[in-house]
């Protein structure tokens, strides 16, 4: 009998992988062509449908998909696969709303720091296989960005975890339910809310280079690498990478909504059951709609590309140091008051 | 220690290029350490079809030499047929000429402040330079019958005369570029990472620019007081008071670099505004072309024999047309050269030393119009691949010339 309610459990879980991972696909492509339309509107053009990256992705996966002759074919192939499959993972361990993750208790935020370096890493692997020397090029970028906006990343959560840590000793606080359940601007002081606001510019700034994007998109850089790690991508492999990027969109942003915006309006509502579960769904949409658009949009349309020494600067100098600050600030206001 | 360099290449097709143009870089991690240009690209025998046309008809082809300076093409090369076959412009002529000259200015300057916005990965200066570019097109097209092309160059003066009604019409383009001349400086001198990416890039000292002959805004911008409309006044800008910009009209110091050419463009469409404003004050009436019947021109030149040179101070720099007439029906040699070859050299030390990142802005920082410069391609005939000269072998080619000219 355990053994049967266990493999229902298993296939329940593979089913809700499935409806989520094509939520997630079918969401951030969403989201991506949302992004475009509003960037295209502040900029003073009518910009592309909505269904734009939709249809992107289908006219790619019809198109030939050729591999370089100088290239390693196998890690060339693999890389898209890899990058995609890792962020996908990583939207197993997000809670939307009240509902906990589908894997809670498999893993924490650990894990996804790690998961989220491995779509970098597949793009670092596709772009150093592809053999251009502009993949080679906005590899060695991407790998240098890597390592950049590691220690700000890890700062915020650190500093986040450890203050749960202090006000409830009992609970595994780098789980992503517990971070959920219990928002960080509740349980600090004056001080430690300034800590909070600084944590938050901080993931703020490592949202677009995490994901490549203006003004940290050195290693794809149009104008100068042509594409740079994805230059020599085409057809089904280059579309894989196109979902990365809109999974990965969806996953950093819904990061930041869970670590510093966990609030829910059902219970304001007064609703229950089925009707609170969708109004909350809908609101968490909402917040990363609202986040997305600050932390992506608005910024890359504002300002220009950085160079890579100046980016590796930005994340090692100010970035950090408003991190480590937040940091600070979180432990003199648990210490103190 | 033992520095090894990876080669790139960029172009001939690039998305930083507008045109096709290659060069190869030997790059250590990041850093430029060698340049190497490789024009030659676009040459399409332009002089060479137009030694088989008559001037009218070359006036059509020197107007798309270059998309961008489709009226200082035709301006240099009209003056070079006036002055060898003695041709004299009536003055209200002139003033149109330098009227649509320094439109043309404004239009491309504004075009080449997007760009620069594109190649720094700033695309929303992209779409609002381009869009506050449409104002001067429209009143171009008003006033020429055309938006980039204009076609109201002629020898011996203009096809359009410029009718009192019109006036008030640039008036208002030319204040609409006043009022909006605030914003764009607030855009590209304030602009903390437009800074960051193009102070200090791309450095052309004064003494490089003086060697390597660099002419316009990119010679401007190392201090260079240069400009063919106040060096040697010609057309209308005799009556005018044009002085050459060069930075520190605005930051009181000159470091030749991007940044530079940043403010002299955008100074320079300041001046054109003035110059134009002096330009429809001081108009005279009367004729706009010296021989209205083409057909009694055509006869005139083609009697006509001697050499005659034109320069007229094109938006990217000089450019130089050089005409000789020998009583046919069409010239006997047309010579063009467009500011970009002047400036090609210049890259090399803006380039030196700066990083990958750099390449772009600073490719496009003299603004460059290739098809303008390919002047020359030698092919091999025996395998039809390019050839490069060294300077020994165009000496001995310009002394076989001579040779065969006056043996």
């Amino acid at each position: 009998m355990t053994t049967l309610l266990s493999l229902f459990g298993i296939l329940l879980k593979i089913l809700g992988a499935i409806i989520i991972a094509f939520l997630g696909v079918v969401i951030g492509l969403y989201y991506k062509g949302i992004d475009r339309k509003i960037a295209a509107r502040m900029q003073a053009r009518v910009g592309p449908p909505i269904r734009q990256p939709f249809m992107d992705f289908f006219k790619l996966m019809i198109k030939e998909n050729i591999v370089p002759q100088n290239a390693v074919s196998w890690i060339f192939n693999g890389a898209p696969i890899m990058a995609l499959v890792s962020s996908i993972t990583i939207l197993f361990y997000l809670p939307v709303g009240n509902i906990p993750p589908l894997l809670s208790g498999y893993g924490d935020i650990v894990l996804i720091i790690y998961l989220l370096t491995l779509p970098a890493i597949g793009m670092v692997v596709g772009g150093f296989s592809s053999g251009s020397p502009y993949a080679n090029v906005g590899a060695q970028r991407e790998m240098v960005m890597m390592m950049s906006y590691e220690l700000p990343l890890v700062t915020v959560v650190v500093a986040l975890g450890w203050k749960l840590s202090q006000v409830y000793p009992h609970l595994n606080v780098f789980s992503l339910a517990v971070l959920n359940a219990h928002p960080i601007w509740g349980l600090v002081g004056p001080l430690g809310f300034i800590g909070a606001i600084l944590l938050f510019i901080t993931l703020a700034a490592v949202t677009p280079g995490e994901l490549s994007k203006v003004p940290f998109d050195a290693p794809e850089a149009e104008t100068e690498l042509a594409g740079g790690i994805l230059v020599e991508y085409s057809g089904r492999n280059l579309a894989l990478f196109g979902l990365t990027d809109a999974v990965k969109t969806i996953v950093m942003i819904s990061l930041t909504v869970t670590l510093f915006f966990p609030y829910n309006i059902s219970h304001l509502l007064a609703l229950s059951g089925v009707l609170a579960f969708i109004v909350d769904v809908l609101f968490f949409l909402v917040k990363v709609f609202l986040v997305m658009f600050i932390e992506v949009t608005f910024i890359r349309v504002a300002v220009a590309r950085l160079k890579i020494d100046q980016v590796s600067f930005a994340y090692w100098i100010p970035v950090s140091i408003i991190g480590l600050l937040g940091l600070i600030l979180i432990v003199l206001d648990t210490n103190i008051v | 220690m033992n520095k090894k360099t990876y080669s790139i290449p960029i172009g001939p097709v690039h998305p930083s290029l507008e045109e096709p143009m290659t060069f190869n870089f030997e790059i250590y991690g990041e850093r430029i350490e060698k340049v190497n240009l490789a024009p030659g690209d676009n040459h399409r025998g332009i002089e060479f079809m137009g030694r088989q046309r008559n001037p009218i008809q070359i006036i059509y082809l020197a107007e798309r030499i270059c998309g961008i300076c489709s009226a200082s093409h035709p301006f240099a090369f009209c003056q070079a047929v006036e002055n060898a076959a003695g041709i004299e412009v009536p003055e209200r002529g002139q003033y149109i000429r330098v009227i649509i000259a320094e439109l043309e200015r404004i239009h491309s300057h504004i075009l080449w402040a997007g760009i620069a916005g594109h190649e720094l990965g700033f695309d929303s200066v992209l779409y609002i330079s381009w869009r506050a570019r449409e104002e001067v097109l429209d009143l171009l097209e008003y006033l020429t019958g055309n938006r980039i092309n204009y076609g109201i160059f002629m020898i011996g003066g203009v096809r359009r005369d410029i009718s009192e009604e019109q006036i008030p019409r640039i008036r208002k383009t030319l204040e609409y570029y006043k009022d909006i001349y605030g914003k764009l400086e607030d855009i590209f001198l304030k602009d903390p990472t437009i800074a960051l990416r193009t102070k200090n890039v791309g450095v052309l000292t004064k003494e490089e620019a003086l060697n390597l002959c660099a002419v316009g805004p990119t010679t401007r911008a190392s201090g260079i007081k240069k400009d063919v409309r106040q060096d040697q006044p010609y057309s209308a800008y005799a009556d005018l008071d044009v002085k050459a910009i060069t930075p520190d009209v605005l930051t009181g110091e000159v470091n030749g670099d991007v940044y530079d050419r940043i403010i002299v463009r955008l100074l320079e469409v300041v001046q054109s505004i003035q110059i134009i404003e002096q330009c429809l004050e001081n108009i005279p009436s009367g004729d706009i072309i010296a021989e209205k019947k083409l057909v009694k021109l055509l006869n005139q030149l083609k009697k006509a024999k001697g050499e005659g040179i034109g320069r007229h101070e094109a938006p990217r720099g000089e450019v130089f047309h050089y005409v000789k007439l020998a009583e046919a029906e069409v010239p006997e040699v047309w010579k063009a050269r467009a500011p970009t070859y002047n400036n090609l050299m210049p890259w090399a030390p803006m380039l030196l030393g700066e990083q990958i990142a750099d390449i772009p802005i600073v490719i496009a920082s003299i603004d460059p119009c290739i098809a303008c410069m390919d002047r020359v391609t030698i092919l091999n005939k025996a395998n039809g691949q390019k050839e490069v000269l060294t300077k020994k072998d165009l000496h001995d080619l310009s002394v076989q010339k001579t040779r065969r000219i006056a043996p």
